[in-house]
C-alpha cells in the first residue's frame, strides 16, 4: 500500500464501515486508465503506419486503424507516445519507490505459474483475495510491463535511429527494430485480449480498478 | 535567375494542388472519425465529440510542432548517421516519388542552373561543371522512408556546409528551402543543413546521379527521412520565413529527423 499518497488513508477514514481495504491506490488506477487510452491510440495508429509499408503479406482493415491516412496515423502515434512514455515513467517510479512492485510480484516461481495455470483451466483458481495476484497474473502483468518498455525502446529506435546509436545496435539495427516493435505489439494485443476476457469473467476486478476496492 | 516574377506562378500552382490534397486528406479523416465509434467509447474518453475533427486536427498539429522542437533538441550536430559497406548497398535501390517513374523530369545538363536566393552574399547561379569542381565527399548511408521501409545507398557530392560557405550564407538563419524541377519543395533546419553528412549530391553509386534518383542534383540529408531529401533541386533559399514543404503542408511532421 502506498502510504505516501494522501488519498488512501483519507478514503479509509471516510468509509470505515465498509472495512474493505484499498486494492488499487488512486495513482495506480489513474496510470492504468491513461495507459489503456494511450495504448488504444498507439495500436490503432500503429496499424495505420504499418499499412504504409507492411512487414508481412497483410494489411490491417481500415475500419480498425486510426488517423485516416499515413500522416494522420503518424500524428496520432507521435502525440500519444508522450502520454504512454510520461505516464509509464510515473507508473514505474511510483511502483519502484513505494515498493509496490516487490509486494505485488514477489514471490513468483515457474512452478507456481504452472500450478496456477492448471488450476485456472480446471476452474479452481481462487480469487478470494483480490489484493493478491495469483502466479499467472503476476507473470502476465510483469511481462506486459517489460513488453511496453520494449515497445517504447524499439519505437525510439524507429523514430530516431541516428540519435540513439547504442539503442539501435542493441535492437539489432533499424530493420530488426521494426520487427521487434511489431512482435511486441502482437504480445500487447494478445495480453489485452486475455486481460479483457478475464475482467469479463471476474467483474469485480474491474470495479477495483475503477473505485479502488 | 530565381526572381519573384518567375517564382510566383509556380508557388501558386503548388498551393492549389496542396489545398486540393489536404481537402482529400480531410475527407478521409472525417471517415476515420466516423469509424472512431467502432473503437468503442474512445471519443467519450477523450471528451471530443465526433464532429470536432477540426479541433482534433488543430491539437495534433500543435503536438507535431512540439515534436519539431523535441527533435531539434535531440539532434546532435556532430553525431553521424551509421555508414555501411559497399556490399550492403540495396540493389536495386527503390525509386520513390509522388508520381510514377515515367513522369521523372527530364533535365538538360547544359541548360541547368542552380539558383541561390535569400540570406546569401552571392546569388549567382551555379552550373553543373562549377558544382563538380567543388570539393567532393561520399557516403554509404541508410535512406529511411516515413512509410517505414529503408534502403542503403551511396551518394557523392559537395558537402552542403561547404556550399553554404561558398555562397556566403547567413548560417544564423533558421531554414534552408529547396525548390525542385518536379514542383516538389521542402525545407530543413540550419543545424541539419550544416551537418557533416549533408550533401549536395551529384552522384549515386559512383555514377552521375540517374534521373530516377534526382538528376542532376539531390540534397542528401542522412539524418532525416526520405521526404526531407529533395531530388531534381533547382533552387536553394536561405531564409527565416518558414518555407514548409510539399508533404509537410499536408500534415507530415516538418523536422522529419531520423
Amino acid at each position: 500500500m502506498s502510504v505516501s499518497v494522501p488519498d488512501v488513508p483519507q478514503e479509509q477514514i471516510k468509509r470505515p464501515a465498509e472495512k474493505r481495504p484499498t486494492i488499487h491506490p488512486v495513482w495506480l488506477r489513474l496510470t492504468h486508465w491513461l495507459n489503456a487510452l494511450a495504448v488504444v491510440v498507439m495500436v490503432g495508429s500503429g496499424w495505420q503506419i504499418y499499412n504504409a509499408s507492411p512487414l508481412f503479406g497483410f494489411r490491417f482493415p481500415s475500419q480498425i486503424t486510426l488517423g485516416g491516412w499515413l500522416a494522420g496515423g503518424l500524428d496520432w502515434h507521435f502525440a500519444a507516445m508522450w502520454v504512454l512514455f510520461i505516464n509509464g515513467l510515473i507508473y514505474l517510479v511510483l511502483n519502484g519507490l513505494g515498493g509496490r512492485f516487490w509486494r505485488k510480484f514477489y514471490p513468483l516461481s515457474l512452478r507456481g505459474v504452472v500450478k496456477d495455470t492448471a488450476a485456472a483451466f480446471q476452474g479452481r483458481l481462487s480469487h478470494a483475495d483480490p489484493k493478491c495476484y495469483n502466479q499467472v497474473q503476476k507473470l502476465a502483468y510483469l511481462l506486459v510491463v517489460v513488453d511496453l518498455v520494449l515497445l517504447v525502446l524499439s519505437g525510439l529506435v524507429l523514430w530516431k535511429s541516428v540519435q540513439f546509436p547504442l539503442l539501435a545496435a542493441l535492437m539489432g539495427g533499424y530493420d530488426s527494430a521494426r520487427f521487434l516493435h511489431f512482435y511486441s505489439m502482437l504480445f500487447l494485443v494478445g495480453f489485452i485480449f486475455i486481460h479483457v476476457l478475464m475482467v469479463l469473467l471476474v467483474p469485480r476486478s474491474l470495479r477495483a480498478m475503477i473505485r479502488g476496492r | 535567375m530565381f526572381n519573384d516574377q518567375r517564382k510566383e506562378p509556380g508557388v501558386d500552382e503548388a498551393l492549389v494542388l496542396n489545398e486540393a490534397r489536404s481537402q482529400l486528406g480531410r475527407f478521409s479523416r472525417r471517415r476515420f472519425l466516423q469509424q472512431l465509434g467502432t473503437l468503442g467509447g474512445l471519443s467519450l474518453l477523450t471528451g471530443c465529440s465526433i464532429s470536432d475533427d477540426a479541433n482534433i486536427e488543430k491539437a495534433l498539429s500543435r503536438v507535431s510542432k512540439l515534436n519539431d522542437t523535441a527533435q531539434a533538441w535531440l539532434f546532435d550536430p556532430q553525431r553521424l548517421a551509421p555508414t555501411y559497406l559497399e556490399s550492403q548497398i540495396t540493389r536495386p535501390f527503390p525509386f520513390n516519388a509522388f508520381y510514377a517513374e515515367n513522369k521523372v523530369p527530364v533535365v538538360v545538363a547544359d541548360d541547368f542552373r542552380l539558383e541561390v536566393t535569400g540570406r546569401v552574399a552571392k546569388t549567382a547561379a551555379w552550373t553543373l561543371p562549377e558544382l563538380n569542381a567543388l570539393p567532393q565527399a561520399e557516403q554509404i548511408t541508410r535512406h529511411i522512408c516515413v512509410e517505414g521501409w529503408s534502403a542503403i545507398g551511396r551518394w557523392g557530392g559537395v558537402p552542403f556546409a561547404e556550399f553554404l560557405q561558398r555562397i556566403g550564407a547567413d548560417t544564423s538563419a533558421k531554414y534552408v528551402g529547396f525548390m525542385c524541377e518536379d514542383n516538389y519543395f521542402t525545407s530543413i533546419d540550419m543545424a541539419s543543413a550544416l551537418h557533416p553528412q549533408t550533401l549536395l549530391a551529384l552522384r549515386f553509386d559512383g555514377q552521375v546521379l540517374p534521373p530516377k534518383y534526382g538528376y542532376p542534383l539531390k540534397v542528401r540529408v542522412a539524418t532525416k527521412l526520405g521526404y526531407k531529401n529533395p531530388k531534381h533541386v533547382r533552387a536553394i533559399s536561405v531564409t527565416n520565413i518558414y518555407p514548409g514543404g510539399y508533404w509537410e503542408n499536408q500534415g507530415y511532421n516538418w523536422f522529419g529527423g531520423s
